[in-house]
């Protein structure tokens, strides 16, 4: 039996935003960026499946899906780089430390 | 003639290294240097002078007129462009030998009457940016370029007026004279923009076509015209700027303010003749009457003036107004039928720059001598200052018109083209000039004769009533003598030159013949006019003078005060255009335009304020933001696709 299509999208989408909703609601900057990661992640399977479902026969959205893990692990190693920074700054990873950049 | 470059390059080389490093040289360089670029100038002028009358006549029986350079300088629109250039033709050439001739002299008379004076090196400068602008304008091939040059002798003018700087008088007057000769220069502009925009051209002879499409509107663009010239020349009512500009050292009164740029309005009337001639004579004749009048004005204020500056201001202003008549009483343009008002201007233009010139540095020297412009500090003077006396007479005598000296020539012309035009206007000159006659002599024994203001000091000195030393008058040096000779010599010899063989109307030959009458008539009134003068002031204040004085008293007192001109200026200035123009412009300017302008930074700063907590500097508000707008747009894209 084949999955239909819309069950991947419908986790997809749960997925995303439960990313969006973490990342409005939480305050800890290891959170935000788990909750990017989660949005990331619903990107990604999107992408590999319309590759499936649309266009079998063609490898560019498996190609994305790769694309984009790997510069989700650089963008992951940036955003720890700055945490620690601001943890180093502020002794906190609250995210009210990050208001300060506005100036 | 490629060479006539140089006569404006020079003085503006010279101009540029004493204005930007004058200040490094030493006083005497500085003086050098600029006394020989006007005096290679001077040459290359003669040369060219040379040169172009030796070449003689066309066919036609002209001068050609000669355009070694023309540039365009700035196209506007298809048609209409504006060029520079330089244009020989005869009275540019004559007036580049009056220019340079009594530009150097007063470059050499300043090496003694600026000795030690501080900033004598921008006196220099701004005397080459003089030369150079004067020059400029006489040469120029179009009413623009003339116009550019005019406003620049405008500014030099302004400069050296107000030379002494840390003089409160000498800055109020280069003021007055640089915003009533810029007054006027409004309208000079406004009637070239009317004449280039029906001629389709600014050159100053259109081809007959383009003329007569333009005939309606030529006497209103001449006027206009008229009204600036008039400012530079200093006619009646726009004459104020003048006698004040006296504050400017002697020299420059001598160079700028007698001889070369008030007559500036008198060369563009005469530059522009062949249109005023052709389209708009009333024009023509209503500068006659204006310049009668001046003349008349002025003549009666120079009678009474005390500060012999002023008297010989006045003078000139009379005399440039004797030019200004003698181009308006003419009839057509040929000499010999009621033209021969351009030929006798011109020619008075020549004669007066001399000895005018003449006259402005032996007042310099004089005032160099006894340190005062009053001539109640002069008197007897004679004994002391024997060259300046010579030379001083030599000058009063040519312009009372007493013969052989040039004024006679040149003003018996401009007094037969009078008699030629109206027996009025003839016998109204004869009287204006009988009483230049008059003040000049007036001034003459003034200065020279009568009591001496020096002798009565030394003895109320040596009889231990003043414990001040008076200072004893002396002769200037050679440098400041030397110019006085020369130009006393020219004054002598300039009326005997063949004036009409080389400038007339028409630019025919035509000989000048002195018309007996009026030749009897202006030597007779001169010399009554002198007579008057000795018996009232030859042997200082006299009984009929005095009683003279009292009978006219409110006369006097009003020619004195220059018939209230200037407070009347005052009046409509501060009380009228102040109070009923400028008042309710700057009530606008504040409240409608700043007030709009204010209006709009108010609504922009409440506005501001209102934006501003969105910028709160929390990441996930603007995500939030963010997240909205996508969905709007997102949301808009399927609700339209």
């Amino acid at each position: 039996m084949i999955i239909p299509a819309e069950y991947y999208l419908i986790l997809a989408t749960v997925l995303f935003f439960i990313g969006v909703f973490g990342f409005f609601t939480r305050r800890n900057l290891i959170s935000l960026l788990i909750s990017t990661e989660l949005m990331l992640n619903a990107v990604d399977i999107n992408f590999a499946v319309f590759n499936a479902y649309c266009h079998p026969e063609h490898l560019e959205g498996f190609f994305f899906t790769m694309f984009g893990i790997g510069i989700t692990a650089a963008e992951t190693g940036v955003a720890i780089a700055i945490i620690i920074n601001v943890f180093r700054n502020a002794k906190s990873i609250h995210i009210k430390n990050l208001r300060e950049l506005k100036y | 003639m490629e060479f006539s470059i140089f006569i404006l390059a020079i003085p503006i080389l010279s101009f540029l290294i004493l204005g930007l490093c004058g200040m490094k040289m030493p006083h005497k360089a500085a003086g050098l240097l600029g006394t020989t670029a006007i005096a290679t100038v001077a040459i290359l002028s003669y040369i060219a002078a040379a040169i172009y009358f030796g070449a003689g006549r066309n066919d036609e029986g002209l001068f050609p007129t000669l355009i070694p350079y023309a540039l365009q300088w700035l196209p506007l629109g298809n048609t209409l462009s504006i060029e520079m250039g330089i244009m020989l033709d005869p009275i540019s050439i004559m007036m580049l030998i009056v220019i340079t001739t009594v530009s150097l002299m007063v470059h050499i008379y300043s090496l003694g009457y600026m000795k030690g004076e501080r900033g004598f090196q921008r006196y220099y400068a701004f005397l080459s940016l003089f030369t150079f602008s004067m020059l400029g304008l006489v040469v120029a091939t179009n009413i623009f370029q003339m116009y550019v040059f005019w406003e620049l002798v405008g500014v030099s003018s302004y400069l050296l007026i107000g030379f002494y700087y840390t003089k409160p008088a000498a800055i109020a007057a280069s003021k007055k004279a640089f915003i009533v000769t810029r007054f006027a220069d409004l309208f000079f502009l406004i009637g070239i923009l009317i004449y280039g925009y029906y001629t389709e051209t600014f050159s100053f002879t259109p081809t007959e076509l383009l003329l007569s499409s333009a005939a309606t509107v030529l006497p209103t663009a001449l006027g206009l015209m008229f009204i600036g010239g008039a400012g530079k020349s200093a006619m009646f009512p726009l004459h104020i700027w003048l006698p004040d500009a006296m504050e400017g050292p002697t020299p420059v009164s001598a160079l700028i303010h007698a001889a070369t740029m008030v007559v500036a309005g008198v060369y563009l009337v005469a530059r522009m003749f062949p249109l005023f001639i052709a389209y708009a004579p009333e024009v023509l004749h209503m500068i006659a009457y204006v310049g009668a009048f001046t003349a008349l004005y002025a003549a009666i204020v120079a009678c009474v003036q005390t500060d012999i500056k002023r008297v010989l201001a006045f003078s000139t202003i009379s005399q440039i107004a004797f030019m200004m008549v003698a181009l308006g009483v003419s009839l057509s343009d040929d000499p010999h039928k009621g033209g021969l008002g351009y030929m006798a201007s011109m020619f008075h233009l020549f004669t007066h720059a001399m000895f005018k010139g003449l006259l402005f540095l032996g007042a310099g020297a004089i005032i160099h001598a006894v340190h005062s412009n009053e001539k109640s500090h002069m008197g007897g003077l004679r004994k002391y200052m024997p060259v300046t006396h010579i030379t001083f007479l030599i000058a009063c005598l040519a312009i009372a018109g007493i013969p052989p000296f040039a004024g006679f020539f040149s003003k018996d012309e401009i007094l037969a083209a009078c008699y030629n035009y109206s027996p009025a206007m003839g016998i109204f000159m004869s009287f204006v000039a009988a009483l230049t006659a008059f003040y000049m002599f007036r001034l003459y024994y003034l200065i020279f004769w009568g009591k001496s203001h020096y002798e009565e000091e030394l003895a109320l000195y040596t009889a231990g009533k003043t414990t001040h030393e008076p200072h004893k008058p002396h002769e200037a040096p050679a440098t400041m003598t030397t110019p006085l000779i020369i130009l006393a010599i020219i004054t002598c010899v300039a009326g005997f030159i063949p004036f009409g063989k080389f400038i007339s109307s028409n630019g025919h030959a035509y000989d000048i013949h002195i018309d007996a009458a009026v030749a009897t008539t202006s030597i007779l009134l001169a010399v009554a006019g002198i007579v008057i003068a000795t018996i009232m002031y030859a042997k200082g204040d006299s009984k009929i003078t005095q009683a003279i004085n009292s009978s006219m008293k409110n006369i006097i007192n009003a020619a004195y005060h220059r018939f209230y001109m200037d407070e009347l200026w005052l009046f409509v200035t501060k009380k009228i255009i102040f109070n009923c123009i400028s008042r309710p412009i700057a009530w606008f300017d504040r409240h409608i335009i700043d007030g709009a302008m204010d209006m709009l930074a108010i609504v922009t700063q409440k506005l501001g304020n209102y934006v501003r907590p969105m910028q709160s500097g929390n990441v996930q508000s603007y995500s939030v933001w963010f997240l909205g707008g996508a969905l709007i747009i997102i949301l808009t894209l399927i609700y339209f696709a």
